[in-house]
């Protein structure tokens, strides 16, 4: 959500020093966006997060609550204007292809691929690099990876930095979907990421990708065969979350894990 | 130290207590309310520095029921002072309503270690079915308060089952789920009034209306609020004592074993899902009730009022007084609803600087502002 309003407001800086040319406002909008995210997450986790490593895991999911509710306020007081929602600009070419009744928009395209790299170099990052073995094991083991030389704090800025700077890279895709973005978008967007992260199952990427179609198909489900309202798709897709997490308590793809005592 | 002379500062805390309450609800200007919190911060702070705060928790734990009962007449004063004065007596109701919640809370999260994130749906549960039977029955408003909370209670329990069965984030998330799941649906639910809310009567008992104000005589006449703030003092009182009783019983015992380590717990034969459930009921059920006192008083409710934020306001209460410590849960529930309602400054300002000042919390002083001492199992006993 803060991201989504730092890349607008990289748009307005670009467009101040006038630069017309979309390509280059869309660079500069990601870039910035992304960047800026990612030093936002790394310094939360640096002050916030490692201190508190001990402390319970309820602690800590609090504090990344309170702390949406800290960036969501401040950009609806302190932003000029913030508390309505502000047009987001066209920046990708607004063709259509038609076939038959059923219409292609060029930027439904490019954002589904921008979206499939995003998994994909994530995904590589997570598997094939050295660094993303370095965040498997802290995530695994935080001793055994100290012991084996890996820098921790490093590594745990690293990871809440890429993290930020994918989900600002959702919220400037979402804004240029919708063409509007609103102070109070990030919450119910954080709530269904974080559940659709949980069905899915922690620890793994295609869980969280699962989660994600998974619960879009509720809400799709719910809005086409109920009965009576399709008003009632969130009801119905919460009420999904709910029921997955009856019949798999550790989430579709569970994390493999087992207890110490 | 010798207890009597103890016993006397805690006297004294609390007539100084009340008498800077009242000032402080009493007062108008903002100039006088910030200069009144960095009084009462620094007479913490030299309270704290001289050793008088832990005196004066000695004399809470060694003359227990004397000091409550002192306290208790220090709130009947508190309300009698404004006994004419609507507006005031409606922050104390809702202060105390709150404290209900959060005290119902409080034996979910302080003592079991059952995450509710929901605490405002079930807040809002209370708050309906007040509405949906006073409108549609003649039923005593006592009867509606005790049914508002076992609704709580039933449709929480459609939640036992995924509670039981998950743990830590995933358990969050059913709860979070929950919580918007509840408001969506009261927002698109047309029979329960949609996003413009539903009226509540409010209510009566054998003909004494608690909507007009009390008449003795031809001069005095009081507030009617005074008859909503009668029965959240009750409510309230009741709740408190129900939650010491609970934490000093075998029930206590086992709940705080079931949070501390669920492994050792199971291993001594105490059933984890049993005692979960029955907190998680406990919990909702004074949480209900509370709203169905809250609906009647304020006599309008709309979806609204039960965002995800509210939840989080009231677990941020619950953590702000220190988990599982109920004398905590009534400082932080005033300070939460009073503060925001009197400097109207911050008014504007008031989820930022909850959101900052709950991670301030967590951060420094994670075990909350009174924490919860540890469990003496002798009345006055100290290590």
């Amino acid at each position: 959500m803060v991201g989504t309003f730092v890349g607008f407001t990289t748009y307005l800086g670009l467009s101040a020093v006038g630069i017309d040319n979309a390509f280059v406002q869309l660079v500069g909008v990601l870039v910035v966006a992304v960047g800026a995210m990612a030093l936002l997450g790394a310094v939360i986790a640096r002050y916030l997060v490692l201190p508190l490593k001990s402390a319970p895991p309820l602690n800590i999911l609090l504090i990344t609550l309170m702390l949406g509710t800290v960036l969501r306020e401040s950009v609806r007081l302190f932003y000029p204007d913030g508390s309505n929602p502000k047009p987001f600009p066209y920046l990708l070419p607004t063709d259509s292809w038609a076939f038959g009744s059923f219409t292609l928009r060029a930027d439904s395209i490019i954002l589904f691929i921008g979206g499939l790299l995003v998994i994909i170099g994530v995904n590589v990052l997570i598997n094939k690099t050295k660094m993303g073995l370095a965040i498997r094991a802290v995530a695994q083991d935080e001793e055994t990876a100290k012991c084996m030389g890996i820098n921790y704090t490093f590594t745990v800025l690293l990871t809440f930095a890429l993290g930020s700077g994918v989900a600002a890279f959702a919220g400037v895709m979402n804004g240029l979907y919708y063409n509007e973005i609103n102070f109070s978008m990030g919450l119910l967007l954080g709530v269904i990421g974080f559940s659709a992260a949980i069905i899915g199952g922690l620890g793994n990427i295609y869980g969280a990708i699962l989660g994600g179609f998974l619960f879009a198909a509720l809400q799709t489900v719910g809005a086409v065969a109920l009965p009576f309202s399709s008003a009632y798709k969130d009801v119905f897709a919460f009420g999904g979350v709910i029921a997955l997490m009856v019949w798999r308590p550790t989430g579709l793809i569970a994390e493999k894990s087992s207890e110490r005592v | 130290m010798d207890t009597s002379k103890d016993m006397l500062i805690g006297l004294v805390a609390i007539v100084l207590g009340s008498i800077f309450t009242i000032t402080f609800i009493a007062i108008e200007s903002e100039t006088g309310i910030i200069g009144l919190i960095a009084l009462s911060g620094a007479a913490v702070v030299l309270a704290s520095r001289t050793g008088i705060s832990e005196r004066i928790s000695n004399a809470f734990s060694s003359n227990e029921s004397m000091m409550n009962s002192a306290v208790l007449v220090a709130v009947l004063v508190i309300i009698f002072w404004f006994r004419e004065d609507h507006f005031s007596l409606l922050m104390i109701a809702t202060v105390m309503l709150y404290l209900t919640a959060c005290l119902g809370l409080n034996i979910q999260l302080g003592y079991t270690g059952v995450v509710n994130f929901s605490g405002a749906a079930f807040f809002g549960i209370g708050c309906y079915t007040a509405a949906v039977l006073n409108q549609n029955t003649g039923l005593s408003p006592l009867i509606v308060l005790v049914i508002g909370g076992i609704m709580a209670a039933l449709i929480g329990s459609i939640l036992i089952l995924p509670m039981l069965r998950t743990r830590g984030h995933y358990a969050a998330v059913v709860t979070i789920a929950f919580a918007i799941l509840f408001k969506t649906f009261l927002e698109v639910n047309d029979t329960l009034g949609g996003a413009q809310g539903l009226k509540v009567p409010g209510m009566e008992i054998l003909g004494w209306d608690f909507n007009s104000n009390i008449e003795i005589g031809d001069e005095i006449e009081l507030s009617f609020y005074l008859n909503y703030v009668a029965i959240a003092l009750v409510l309230s009182v009741l709740a408190f004592i129900l939650m010491r009783r609970v934490e000093r019983s075998w029930i206590g015992l086992n709940l705080d074993a079931v949070r501390l380590d669920e492994t050792v717990a199971a291993c001594f034969g105490i059933s984890i899902k049993r005692w979960k459930v029955t907190a998680f009921t406990m919990g909702n059920f004074l949480i209900g009730m509370s709203g169905a006192v809250f609906a009647m008083m304020l006599g309008f409710i709309a979806p609204s009022n039960f965002a995800f934020s509210d939840s989080l306001m009231l677990l941020s209460i619950v953590l702000l007084g220190g988990m599982g410590s109920p004398w905590g849960t009534v400082v932080a529930a005033g300070l939460v609803i009073l503060l925001p309602e009197k400097l109207q400054v911050i008014q504007e300002y008031r989820f930022l600087l909850f959101a900052v000042v709950v991670i301030l919390i967590l951060v420094f002083k994670p075990q909350g502002l009174l924490p919860r001492g540890l469990r003496a199992y002798i009345p006055g006993w100290r290590g």
